[in-house]
């Protein structure tokens, strides 16, 4: 932590090989905003720790919702069932609700949580990296 | 048995597997190449990859045998199996590729930098592998002998060869193409024999699956018992049978009421509601919290993380993953409620898990046709166990290369995998009574009680320490060990002690979280300093990282 410390680093500053550690060299070097976001994140200054714990409480939150749905809409039917056992014997196209909604429509039903859970953790990171690369930071 | 397609079905798949592995081979050069595949694998291939790994006897055969004997409430199964993946991409995915683990060793020491700690999760790593590759062992041995007649331990031993072979010349580039090939195999087993079964379901003129007078024997057969039971038969009389009787029945004859079976249409056709009992409903919901929970704590589903370019295409492969796997458990329910028409006799002998194998000629007769789909059908059982047997053989030898032998280097990695697979295979051939579906339910508990608390908390908890995270696993997946333990070895049970025991889920994997978390904040000034970072590192997206 020598250089690194410095508040607004040069652009194009040769990297500290401490920083690379930290972060997972992984992706080449890019330029030098991205780059200095970058170190007020990986050096966990206020400001970059207060970003990290927005976006983790961003998604966290989204997989809690997540699995609510998924909780109330597979995980009550057990319950359903046993408190209705006439919910059980409906009978659609001549096959009992129960095994057309487990055998059949659970499937796509997940997929589609899935499929949801994606696009929204994918605009969350979006709306994090946005916020970090702001130009007036 | 007489039908002479189903060796050379199951020769060429595995002479397949062995082919493409040897070609594998030859493309990997460095031992990179030959651990993570070089993370060059597409999203579709490893998604494929993944599915045919996770698929296994207890998919392929054991859903559709549980279907035909209990009915409805066994439908959690396949869901459940499903939906471990939506709790994987939800919870675990992203992170997990980002942390850059390459297995659960791994994160602990990443997230914890604990060695003792990573310690634990190897033994665990083990313990959970081991325990869902003797079934597949024994799953090889049992289909064998029932549709080649040969002796049980030479599909055992003949699987667990060719596994470990596979796995320590080709490593896992081999393997991710396998993986791929066998979960379009596997599906093409299932699919196209289904169609024939629904044709020929159509042109018998559509016979009820369940009759107002309960299964009856479409044509005269002669049953061998195989389990002991109780029969009540339809004038009433009760008899005891034990393995080896055999009972003639003639077309049109009731099938008798079976002990332990849902051979009463109500029972089978509907769940169980809650005037049955508690007991019921408790082991459903145990079921589902083992099975949504467990699969993350696999240890070869983890392995297969690592080789996503980076945390987005980590999701978007295990969304791909979830179609797949989707799609696949569409068929095993078929299987199983057409094999209350054509197969009832299983319900009498209790070897349930050959309905997948037997269904075909029962349905379609012992013509080209009916013995070809057999055929089929075999070979997709046999890619079933070699899937399977083969992830999990990669990730434990991963982890006794690395963990016990140290470095991990090629000719470590061969080694270990020698060791990772002689183990199980000497226990297969010693252990042969385990109950293949309730032993890999009982892997997915002890999962579900110790590495999912552990990737859960540890991804999204600052507050986990390393002294929390031990007593977490020790409690709530020693306390599931001890409930296999107690399955496998000691006396049976009843009433409420043995639901417990059976399906320990939905009282281990809350105390592992609670006892995780308590003992977390009494030692709060063991967390590790460097958490920020390693949220930092675990949560931002790749385009961020210098």
């Amino acid at each position: 932590m020598t250089a690194a410390d410095d508040p607004v680093p040069a652009p194009r500053a040769p990297q500290p090989s401490g920083r690379a550690r930290i972060v997972l060299a992984e992706v080449s070097r890019r330029d030098s905003r991205a780059e200095r976001t970058r170190t007020e994140l990986a050096q966990q200054t206020r400001v970059g720790e207060a970003l990290v714990r927005g976006l983790v409480r961003a998604q966290l939150a989204l997989a809690l919702r997540m699995s609510l749905v998924v909780l109330i809409g597979l995980g009550g039917l057990p319950w359903l069932f046993a408190v209705a056992p006439a919910v059980g014997r409906v009978t659609v196209f001549g096959v009992n609700l129960p095994w057309l909604l487990l055998g059949l429509a659970s499937f796509p039903f997940l997929i589609a949580v899935g499929w949801a859970y994606v696009q929204l953790a994918e605009r969350n990171e979006q709306d994090f990296t946005d916020l970090v690369q702001r130009p007036e930071r | 048995m007489g039908n002479g397609y189903v060796v050379p079905a199951i020769v060429a798949v595995t002479l397949v597997t062995l082919g493409i592995g040897f070609y594998g081979l030859r493309l990997a050069r460095t031992t990179s190449d030959f651990l993570v595949a070089s993370r060059a694998v597409s999203p579709t291939w490893n998604a494929a990859a993944i599915g045919g790994e996770y698929l296994s006897a207890a998919s392929f055969l054991g859903v559709a045998g549980l279907i035909l004997k209990y009915g409805v409430d066994v439908l959690w199964y396949p869901v459940g199996f499903a939906a471990g993946y939506l709790a994987l991409l939800l919870f675990v995915a992203a992170p997990l590729r980002r942390s850059g683990a390459f297995t659960l060793p791994d994160f602990c020491e990443l997230r914890l930098g604990s060695r003792r700690l990573r310690t634990l999760a190897t033994i665990f790593v083990i313990f959970i592998g081991w325990l869902y590759l003797v079934p597949q062992l024994q799953g090889a041995g049992l289909t064998l002998a029932t549709v080649a007649g040969s002796p049980y331990p030479v599909g055992a031993l003949l699987v667990a060869a060719v596994v470990t072979a596979n796995v320590a010349l080709g490593g896992m580039r081999a393997i991710t193409f396998v993986q791929a090939f066998q979960y379009w195999l596997k599906l093409t087993a299932l699919a196209v024999p289904a169609i024939f079964l629904a044709l020929q379901w159509q042109a018998d003129a559509r016979p009820a699956v369940t009759p107002p007078d309960g299964p009856a024997f479409r044509t005269a057969t002669t049953v061998v018992v195989e389990h002991r039971a109780a029969l009540t038969f339809a004038d009433g009389t009760i008899r005891q049978v034990r393995p080896g009787d055999r009972l003639d029945f003639a077309a049109g004859d009731p099938v008798p009421a079976v002990s332990g079976v849902a051979t009463d249409a109500a029972d089978w056709l509907l769940p169980s509601t809650a005037g049955d009992d508690d007991r019921g409903l408790f082991a459903t919901y145990s079921l589902i919290l083992a099975t949504f929970l467990g699969t993350m704590g696999l240890p070869h589903v983890l392995v297969r993380f690592y080789t996503n370019p980076d945390g987005a295409a980590a999701r978007r492969t295990t969304l791909v993953v979830l179609a797949l796997v989707g799609v696949f458990y569409l068929l095993p329910t078929l299987y199983g409620v057409l094999g209350r028409i054509y197969t009832p006799q299983l319900l009498v002998t209790g070897q349930t898990d050959a309905v997948v194998v037997l269904l075909p000629e029962a349905a379609l007769g012992d013509g080209v046709t009916g013995r070809l789909l057999a055929a089929l059908v075999a070979a997709g059982a046999f890619a079933a166990f070699l899937s399977t047997s083969s992830g999990l053989l990669t990730s434990v030898a991963g982890v006794i290369s690395t963990d016990v032998l140290g470095r991990g280097s090629v000719r470590g990695f061969q080694l270990a995998t020698v060791i990772a697979g002689g183990v199980p295979a000497v226990l297969a051939l010693n252990l042969s009574g385990l109950d293949v579906s309730q032993v890999v339910g009982l892997a997915f508990a002890v999962a579900a009680s110790s590495f999912c608390p552990l990737l859960v908390l540890g991804i999204w908890w600052r507050g986990l320490t390393d002294l929390g995270a031990a007593a977490g696993i020790l409690v709530g997946g020693g306390a599931a060990v001890g409930a296999v333990l107690v399955t496998v070895l000691g006396p049976p049970l009843s009433g409420w002690p043995a639901t417990l025991i059976a399906q320990p889920a939905a009282w281990t994997v809350p105390l592992a979280f609670t006892v995780m978390v308590a003992i977390s904040m009494a030692t709060r000034r063991r967390a590790p300093a460097d958490v920020g970072a390693t949220m930092l590192r675990l949560h931002a997206p790749e385009a961020l990282r210098s």
